[in-house]
């Protein structure tokens, strides 16, 4: 593997780099996280790691700040092999990190959250708040944050909090610093102050490595991109040699041009049918605005989208679990009151929650228990609940569903990830629903159950009801007559069957490609438009 | 590191302009001490109700005993503070400040001669120290249990509850304890410049432990450790390390506590300390600590502990029938609770 040129841009007369990663592997247990993967960040640089989920990039970051050691490999900081692992001061001097995960205390003020434990000099010398107060406002005017010391951290908006985090990060003397997906949870003019923030860290000579999964933000702040697929290093180039187009395919792999969406035996759904399922309007306070979809009889639609563009909110609202502040979920021509499970469990929706161990199952129950959850009704008179009922309804699901258990009575703790997933579809099926909505139905399930359960969900539509699969999975969308990008609370493409699969990842990331055609008209950049630098 | 020192030297010099707006601030930060205060204007009306209905409540000798048989209930409350800020809770305070004393008393008293007969293992004067370290090994065994075997923190503190009873009631006999040597009873019993020892140490106590969670790294570890154990760790807190320490404080507290009861009344009962965890536990909440951890203070909490001694003294000098007492306990600790829910504006959830 020969390097490229930008990543070594450290010839004779260029300073070191601050950061130099080569030849790393990890593997837990017998996953491998990372295979002989390599970064290098240039001083100053704005680097971009991108990648698909499982692609490696939090195992390198918890390898470069020190909080993992990798199996192989060496790292380098500023030319330096790296401190003693376990030495956290040594680490954060030269690496400073703002996590995924907020590390900010709410109860404590910013000043104390800045200098958690390093309030004082000594163990026993006692902390001066005045000058404690003091130097937090010097190190936030230094960065340009303004934010009152003295407030209490959770009175911050996420926003402040993450700039908070920031400059605490570089408060340890670190002139490099990695941003895990730090926009996932800012809104688009929460992004552009970012932005501008990073910008102005840049100029002071700050390095960066962000990661993110939005393309579009690659574009706008970063300089030089790495891609790892698989676990392994794909590609660094400088951002502007890289298309999106060439961006994508180096994601998602040799693949993205010649692999065009499978075709199915299915006949698509008759453009006459009438409709199942018509979203109105849909407004869901800081989801989405003005959201209209429909999914007609027979059909199977799929709502895609990456982590922050709303669509799960937007699938999970059509179950109930959102009230909306306007607009109007219709089901087979009965209005849903939104934010009323009940009412769109009468209405005919059945929902496939997108994490089966939060919303889906109780753990410690019955597979016939938690299959037969949502339709214990019908389970015997007088809201009696009969166990033989139970079971012989139970069996019925697992034949239908093909679910691999010792027996009805087994505890679903007790099965694998695919056949807890189904346990989760069989009871969404169980009430035997109009509109199946189902949020990343084949989320971390092994590819015999992700057939399977695509397979039974097409069969869904099939029959003659609707399905919406709210996913950002491509082979969870291949399976779908037609698919909508949402994108920052918004639909911005929508595909017929027949498309590539960079058309669809290029949407979710808010990059509009030409190929995207018709529907990039209605693609706004919203607040990651280049700012005039 | 370097950095932010650096930063700090030029900075002393900006200082002075900035001052009008450090005082600012300063004004806003005493309103977030007042949060802890929420309780003295609900002990001024105890005061007031107090001298109304009685001319005896507002003399030395009743406000110095209503103090005195505070400092027992208070040392647990100063210790339960301490865990539950940390974000962990120990139920079996209330046994350790019974079985402590009786395992000292029980090693040093002689084999014959008395009623209760002991080991006599060490000399009489062992017994102060003894129960200070079963109050550490009870301490260190719970922190064993709940940090290294990941156990569930309350029910291994209510098991340790029932055994440490079962425990005591084994080795008195479930009878008392009377024959206790001097220097085991001094703490509780001596008087110094006109008030009992026993307010003086816990004065002491409240004042250090107060101190040490305001204005030591340590102390104010316990705030970040229980507002987020991650983000601690992050910080570089040694998480589990200090919550064993805190745990064994928490023990250490309740057995000295033991002592200075022992001391008070004389004799160790079978039933010391039995059903206090209630009490403590509310005293705690209402003095403003928060039972999910990391907020709340030292200072709140005896509040807390005042508030309840007072109703209780005032109830009894206004003749209530002790036979109420229960029930009007219990509904001022649920009054308690909804004053300073709405004096706070904060969901205790």
């Amino acid at each position: 593997m020969a390097d490229t040129a930008t990543a070594r841009a450290t010839g004779p007369g260029h300073p070191a780099p601050v950061a130099e990663a080569t030849g790393i592997s990890k593997r837990f247990g017998a996953t491998v996280a990372l295979r002989d993967a390599r970064v290098t960040i240039a001083p100053g640089e704005s680097h971009a790691l991108v990648g698909r989920n499982g692609a490696g990039k939090s195992t390198l970051v918890s390898i470069l700040t020190g909080l993992q050691q990798p199996d192989t490999g060496s790292l380098r900081f500023s030319g330096e092999p790296a401190p003693a692992f376990g030495d956290i001061d040594a680490w954060r001097s030269r690496v400073a990190c703002v996590y995924q995960r907020s590390t900010i205390i709410g109860e404590l003020t910013v000043a104390e959250n800045l200098f958690l434990n390093r309030q004082s000099a000594g163990a026993v010398q006692p902390i001066r708040w005045k000058q404690l107060r003091q130097r937090a406002e010097e190190l936030l005017a230094e960065y340009g944050v303004a934010v009152d010391p003295a407030a209490r951290a959770r009175d911050l908006t996420v926003e402040q909090r993450q700039f908070v985090e920031i400059a605490r990060a570089l408060s340890f003397g670190a002139r490099f610093i990695i941003l895990d997906e730090p926009t996932a949870k800012l809104d688009a003019r929460g992004i552009g102050r970012l932005f501008d923030k990073l910008r102005d860290l840049q100029d002071q000579g700050v390095a960066f490595l962000f990661i993110s999964h939005h393309l579009q933000e690659v574009y706008d702040l970063c300089s030089t991109v790495t891609v790892y697929r698989d676990a392994r290093h794909i590609l660094t180039a400088p951002v502007a040699e890289l298309g999106h187009q060439a961006l994508v395919e180096a994601m998602t792999g040799e693949s993205a041009a010649t692999n065009t969406a499978a075709t199915s035996t299915a006949p698509a759904a008759r453009a006459d049918s009438p409709e199942l399922l018509t979203i109105d309007g849909l407004t869901l306070p800081g989801v989405c605005e003005n959201l209209s979809l429909s999914v007609r009889k027979g059909e199977l639609v799929g709502l895609a989208g990456a982590a922050a563009s709303g669509n799960v909110q937007v699938g999970e609202a059509i179950a109930g679990l959102h009230r909306a502040k306007d607009g109007g979920i219709t089901v087979g021509g009965r209005v849903v009151r939104t934010g009323s499970v009940p009412s769109a469990l009468a209405a005919g929706v059945g929902l496939v929650p997108e994490d089966r161990h939060v919303q889906g199952l109780v753990n410690n129950r019955s597979v016939a228990e938690n299959a037969t959850l949502t339709v214990t009704d019908q389970l015997g008179p007088f809201g009696t609940v009969l166990p033989a009922r139970t079971r012989t309804f139970a069996r019925r699901m697992i034949r239908d569903l093909d679910i691999k258990t010792p027996g009805a009575a087994t505890p679903v703790s007790a099965l694998s990830g695919g056949n807890q997933q189904k346990v989760v579809v069989a009871r969404a099926l169980a009430t035997d629903p109009h509109v199946l909505v189902a949020i990343r139905p084949t989320n971390g399930v092994d590819v015999k159950s992700k057939e399977f359960l695509l397979g039974r969900i097409r069969q869904v539509a099939d029959g003659g009801k609707a399905a919406l699969i709210v996913s950002d999975e491509l082979d969870d969308l291949r399976v779908c007559d037609r698919v909508v990008v949402m994108f920052h609370g918004r639909v911005v493409a929508e595909f017929e069957r027949g498309w590539r699969d960079e058309q669809v990842v290029a949407a979710m990331e808010g990059v509009a490609t030409p190929a995207a055609g018709a529907a990039s008209a209605s693609f706004t950049a919203s607040g990651t438009e280049a700012h005039g630098r | 590191m370097s950095a932010t020192t650096d930063l700090t030297e030029p900075a002393a010099s900006k200082a002075e302009p900035a001052a009008a707006e450090t005082g600012r601030r300063g004004s806003r930060i005493d309103l977030g001490h007042f949060r802890d205060l929420s309780l003295i204007p609900a002990i001024l009306v105890l005061m007031l109700i107090g001298f109304i209905v009685s001319p005896a409540f507002l003399t030395a000798d009743n406000l110095i005993g209503v103090l005195q048989q505070s400092t027992e209930l208070s040392l647990l409350v100063l210790a339960t503070a301490l865990i539950l800020i940390c974000g962990r809770m120990d139920l079996s305070l209330e046994s350790t400040i019974g079985v402590a004393p009786v395992i000292a008393v029980w090693l040093v008293l002689p084999t014959s001669g008395a009623r209760f007969t002991g080991l006599g293992l060490f000399p009489e004067w062992m017994a102060f120290p003894l129960c200070l370290l079963v109050g550490v090994v009870i301490g260190a065994v719970n922190g064993f249990l709940i940090l290294k075997l990941r156990l569930n923190g309350f029910i291994v503190t209510l098991g340790m509850l029932t055994m440490l009873r079962g425990l005591q009631v084994a080795l008195s006999e479930g009878q008392s304890i009377v024959e206790l040597p001097s220097s085991f009873t001094y703490l509780g019993k001596a008087s110094w410049l006109g008030m009992p020892a026993a307010i003086w140490v816990c004065a002491v106590l409240f004042a250090i432990g107060g101190s040490a969670l305001a204005w030591l790294r340590h102390g104010r570890a316990l705030y970040a450790i229980g507002g987020n154990a991650e983000a601690a760790r992050t910080a570089g807190i040694r998480v589990d390390r200090t919550v064993w320490i805190v745990l064994i404080l928490g023990s250490l507290l309740a057995a000295f506590a033991g002592i200075l009861y022992s001391g008070h009344y004389g004799s160790i009962s079978a039933t010391q300390g039995s059903g206090w965890i209630f009490q403590v536990f509310a005293a705690t909440v209402i003095g403003g600590v928060s039972l999910n951890g990391g907020k709340g203070s030292i200072f709140g909490a005896l509040t807390g502990v005042l508030t309840l001694q007072l109703v209780v003294n005032v109830m009894t000098l206004a003749g209530v029938p002790p036979l109420w007492n229960q029930f009007l306990n219990g509904a001022i600790i649920i009054v308690a609770l909804i004053i300073s829910r709405f004096a706070s504006g904060e969901k205790q959830e």
